[in-house]
């Protein structure tokens, strides 16, 4: 089959490979019809995350079709599926609470160690995300095998097309999730860093959540727009002052939620950010946060931060003080995607959320190497990009 | 005689006096070596204790033993890998049993690697089963060999810590987790 596979830093190409098998009782083997490149996906494309190998094949948002399955899948030939991105056992200690992306049994044993050092304890292997969750191949190809597939794969009611429940594999759950780890309280103001698409998804979760107020902040006027459209006030950081605007328009009292939707490569020229990218460079410090900073800067005392964002490694300047002093409560997490799938599903066949205003690009798995750049150097008009396997390669 | 004053258990001791009081819980001559490794598993402490009690049922999930031999109720010869695609193998016998609670084993005399250790299952209430691996070994050719067992990711703890997953993920989910996507990728990784 054809895949996407990762080289290193800038490098991703589509190459022929193996075509998965069944392996496992309950795994089934999926014919990707649409499948999404994702903000982490360019955290893997710029070289952040550790544990990539050469040949590694990408992608952890997609659906498609069941092909093949093993003697345990609950699924059917024929069946529409959309795949979470966390894989998890459905019957361990915390896929019974619910915490699915803390899976014990998702990750293959032996890459369990490299968590277990870095970590403490090992998380649930992820699709197409590194050796430090799994090494599993990932869904930007023809075909992939899906471990567990009585228990993660949501199947797709007619009548929907791919671009209304693809989101379901990852952004939209964890835009949910994200609102949710802010505790909302009615009346209450959320400020969101970053407007892609977890950040939109995000604004959306947070007025369903009865949030009276979100103020949404990104330096893109076409993602600022998008915010706006869902009924965001916007703060564009190249041209405000962020913490100023927030205090301003909060009364001096500053949100009573905080979301970073950001991540470990946050832009802007800010003087902690500089420091911290010369740190990157050297390998000194790994990640970028300027965004979590500011955030529990920002947000009033007792108030509730929520960061979806993405973070690998170690952080300095990290403002512990501030975080203490103001009795602030952080929550975060890998999303447990196969948690939210079912009511979200019914979100949206009841159009209480928007999924397809996001979709900037469709391309076929052939340009995909192609779709990284794009949304690597242009992300103002990038919003998202959906790969169709089935698609005929754009002509050059 | 410095012997620890808290609960910590004594595979995890800073102090050599209390490991060596671990070691001698689980063997009769002074080892090199004490692995402890505990995991939580959401199952029965019997329905545990009976898959591990067949021994023909170890090579499922201990990647590094080829086969295991039964030869009477309580003893079985162990085919077990080594670096350099070589294997080093050894008797056992049961030496101590309590049917749902523990089995404790030791290697006949000749042994290629000298070990013994003992295997306990206690109940950890809607948690399911607690199962602590306690092993002490001898390991070959001494200091030298143990880091080549290190470079070859067969050091037996970190072996240990592994089985003890796969034999989690087996018993949870029926079957054992690899990200390989085809049958040959899944051969040469366990080879
Ligand atoms: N927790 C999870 O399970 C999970 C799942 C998916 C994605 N993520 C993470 O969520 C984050 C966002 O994902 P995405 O797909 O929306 O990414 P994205 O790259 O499309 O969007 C990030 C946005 O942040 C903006 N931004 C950059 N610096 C900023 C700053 N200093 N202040 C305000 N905004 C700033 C960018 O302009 C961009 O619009 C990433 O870190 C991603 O890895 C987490
Ligand atoms: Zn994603
Ligand atoms: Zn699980």
């Amino acid at each position: 089959m054809r895949a996407l596979t990762w080289h290193g830093k800038h490098d991703v190409r589509v190459d022929t490979v193996d075509d998965p098998e069944i392996l496992n009782p309950r795994d089934a083997i999926i014919k990707i019809t649409s499948t999404a490149i994702c903000g982490s996906d360019l955290h893997l494309y710029d070289g952040y995350i550790p544990t990539m190998q050469a040949g590694d094949i990408l992608g952890h948002e997609f659906m498609g079709e069941v092909v093949e399955t093993g003697p345990k899948s609950t699924l059917q030939k024929g069946q529409r599926v959309v795949v979470p991105f966390t894989i998890a056992c459905g019957s361990c200690y915390h896929c019974g609470k619910h915490q699915y992306s803390a899976c014990d049994n998702g990750n293959p044993a032996d890459n369990q160690d490299i968590g277990q050092e870095m970590y403490g304890q090992p998380m649930s292997g992820l699709f197409g995300y590194s050796h430090l969750t799994g090494g599993y191949a990932g869904g930007q190809a023809e075909y992939v095998r899906v471990p567990f597939s009585d228990v993660g794969p949501i199947v797709v009611p007619d009548g929907l097309d791919d671009e209304e429940v693809l989101f379901l594999s990852d952004i939209l759950p964890t835009g949910w999730q994200a609102a949710e780890n802010a505790s909302i309280e009615p009346g209450d103001t959320v400020a969101v860093w970053g407007c892609g698409p977890v950040g939109l998804f995000a604004v959306q979760s947070a007025f369903l959540m009865g949030a009276h107020r979100v103020i949404a902040i990104d330096h893109f006027p076409h993602r600022l727009e998008l915010a706006k459209k869902f009924g965001a006030e916007t703060i564009n950081f190249e041209e405000s002052k962020t913490y100023e605007a927030l205090m301003e328009m909060t009364g001096g009292i500053g949100p009573d939620a905080v979301i970073d939707a950001v991540g470990l490569e946050a832009h802007g020229f800010f003087v902690d950010n500089v420091v911290d990218q010369i740190k990157a460079s050297l390998f000194l410090g790994t990640d970028r946060t300027h965004s979590i900073r500011q955030a529990i800067h920002a947000c009033r005392k007792g108030g509730r931060v929520s960061m979806p964002a993405v973070y690998g490694g170690f952080v300095d300047k990290f403002p512990l003080g501030a975080f203490m002093e103001k009795g602030l409560t952080l929550k975060t997490g890998q999303t447990s995607v196969q948690h939210y799938m079912p009511a979200l599903l019914n979100a949206i066949l009841e159009g209480k959320i928007d999924t397809t205003f996001l979709i900037s690009h469709r391309m076929g798995l052939e340009d995909a190497p192609k779709g990284y750049e794009m949304f690597h150097n242009n992300q103002n008009d990038v919003t998202k990009i959906v790969l169709k396997p089935g698609l005929a390669v754009a002509a050059q | 005689m410095t012997m620890a004053t808290d609960d910590a258990p004594p595979t995890t001791s800073k102090l050599s006096e209390e490991r060596a009081s671990g070691i001698a819980a689980v063997s009769q001559s002074r080892r090199d070596d004490l692995i402890g490794r505990s995991v939580t598993i959401n199952r029965s402490r019997d329905e545990l204790f009976a898959y591990w009690r067949d021994f023909s049922n170890l090579p499922s999930f201990m990647d590094n033993v080829e086969r295991i031999d039964i030869l009477s109720n309580t003893t079985s010869h162990w085919v077990v890998k080594a670096p350099g695609g070589r294997t080093v193998e050894w008797d056992a016998a049961i030496t101590e049993e309590k049917p749902g609670e523990l089995i404790a084993w030791t290697s006949a005399e000749d042994a290629d690697v000298p070990n013994s250790g003992r295997i306990e299952f206690r109940d950890a209430g809607d948690r399911g089963t607690v199962v602590t691996a306690t092993i002490a070994y001898d390991p070959p050719a001494g200091v030298v060999g143990k880091v080549i067992a290190k470079l070859f990711q067969r050091e037996p703890a970190i072996q240990a810590r592994r089985d003890l997953r796969r034999f989690k993920q087996l018993m949870e989910t029926g079957e054992v987790a690899t990200a390989a996507w085809t049958q040959k990728q899944r051969d040469e990784e366990k080879a």
